[in-house]
């Protein structure tokens, strides 16, 4: 799969559909910041801030490991569809598309 | 009051190698940190894990990369002010700084270098209606002493390391202790949370898994007087309590740093980069926490930054006077 589309709800309700090549190796946190989302991403992708955070709607993607699970259990208002973007990798979206929603907090 | 020619603010790997490049100038550090402890994040949150991208270091432990830097300043004899989150910085005559910590030391300085990281290390507080309100009115984030609890109506929440550790702890101290947690089960040490299960299963604590905070109650005096809470597919009832301590863990804050009237972007510091000097004179932002065209958030760029950072304290402190440029290799660590 050369690319993957991923539908973003942003925190006011705006959706978009965006495109992204899978060849760059780029983690999903990336990409959103990439395409414009103000995502702090402070920590720069070692799960250790929480501030990627997205929900989770549609699409195959890889299981959270140890270590996203570790910081996700820690979010006082952690959802079962939960995830950090900078652990996603864009390849692991196996169906090719997705579909996900911007979390307001600032964790 | 202490005086030096450079508080550093920040005792990650950037912040102890800028005692370094300072100390080539013959320029006196001290450094400061919220945490307890030198390293900064290398050392709070991943001292065990290797880091590959340090020159002649093919990998390198990031707690061992602090132990090296700290060898590697020693000849310097910087100050530390560690466990002092730093509140307050003020201008003063002679271009100098005052920076103040939260506990009340005050240090004068020639010129302040933020090498802040990601921010201070805050606890991470749950989204409840009147919770500001509260803190320090029953509502704490961290135990310095548990023995303040004693006899008293606690309520933990939470469901890490440290959440199951200070309820086994305060299991002894408290009057009545209620551990909260949202999720069915806890992904802190097994051993711990079986103990703590235990400690229910014997009555003498409660319990209250799947279930989440709702709201705070304050009696008249505007103290905390109950906890509301839900369980998953159950009615939200109040729980009496004096205490309510919520234990998600630590988040990265830009803290008070702004406040201090620099330039930000995007929660980061603009910074110039021939000299890594912030918007305001004699106040330099080197590491994770600057930002300049092309900046890339590695510790070997946050190296180079405290080199070129050093020159321009040393000008700030010395009325623009140029340091003389020299080899260690020529000069040693004290050949200046």
């Amino acid at each position: 799969m050369q690319e993957v589309q991923i539908t973003v709800i942003d925190v006011c309700g705006t959706v978009k559909e965006l495109v992204f090549p899978t060849r760059l190796g780029l983690s999903l946190m990336e990409a959103l910041k990439s395409a414009g989302y103000p995502l702090e991403a402070v920590c720069g992708g070692m799960a250790l801030c929480a501030t990627c955070r997205v929900e989770w709607q549609e699409g195959a993607v890889s299981e959270p490991n140890e270590a996203e699970l570790d910081m996700l259990d820690t979010l006082p208002d952690q959802q079962p569809a939960s995830r950090l973007s900078c652990q996603i990798r864009l390849e692991s979206l196996t169906d090719g598309q997705a579909i996900l929603r911007l979390n307001p907090t600032k964790f | 009051m202490l005086e030096t020619d450079v508080c550093i603010i920040g005792a990650g790997p950037v912040g102890l190698f800028a005692v370094f490049e300072l100390g080539l100038l013959r320029l006196k550090a001290y450094v400061m940190d919220t945490l307890p402890v030198v390293g900064g994040q290398l050392a709070e949150i991943y001292p065990r894990k290797p880091i590959y991208d340090i020159p002649g270091y093919p990998s390198i432990l990031a707690g061992d990369l602090i132990d090296r830097l700290m060898e590697q300043i020693a000849p310097f004899q910087p100050g530390f002010g560690l466990g002092q989150k730093v509140v307050g910085l003020e201008a003063v005559e002679g271009g100098r700084w005052k920076v103040q910590s939260e506990n009340g030391e005050v240090v004068l300085a020639g010129a302040v270098v933020i090498a802040g990281g990601l921010g201070c290390f805050e606890p991470r507080k749950p989204d409840l209606p009147g919770l500001a309100a509260l803190e320090g009115r029953g509502v704490t984030y961290m135990i310095r002493d548990p023995e303040v609890f004693r006899g008293r109506r606690v309520v933990l929440a939470g469901g890490g390391d440290s959440a199951l550790d200070w309820t086994l702890q305060l299991s002894e101290i408290a009057g009545d202790l209620t551990l909260v947690h949202r999720n069915s089960s806890f992904r802190g040490a097994p051993e711990s949370a079986a103990r703590v299960q235990a400690l229910a299963d014997a009555g003498r604590l409660r319990l209250l898994t799947s279930t989440a905070l709702v709201s705070l109650e304050a009696n008249a005096a505007g103290n905390l007087s109950s906890v509301t809470v839900q369980t998953q597919g159950q009615p939200a009832w109040s729980l009496e309590a004096d205490d309510l301590i919520p234990l998600y863990g630590l988040t990265p804050q830009l803290g008070p740093i702004a406040d201090w009237g620099m330039v930000l972007e995007a929660s980061a510091i603009q910074v110039q980069t021939d000299n890594f000097q912030t918007s305001v004179p004699g106040i330099f932002a080197i590491g994770d926490i600057n930002t300049y065209p092309g900046k890339l958030k590695l510790i070997l760029s946050g190296f180079h930054e405290a080199a070129l950072m050093a020159h321009g304290a040393y000008r700030h402190i010395h009325g623009g006077a140029k340091p003389s440029f020299k080899y260690t290799t020529v000069t040693g660590v004290n050949g200046l």
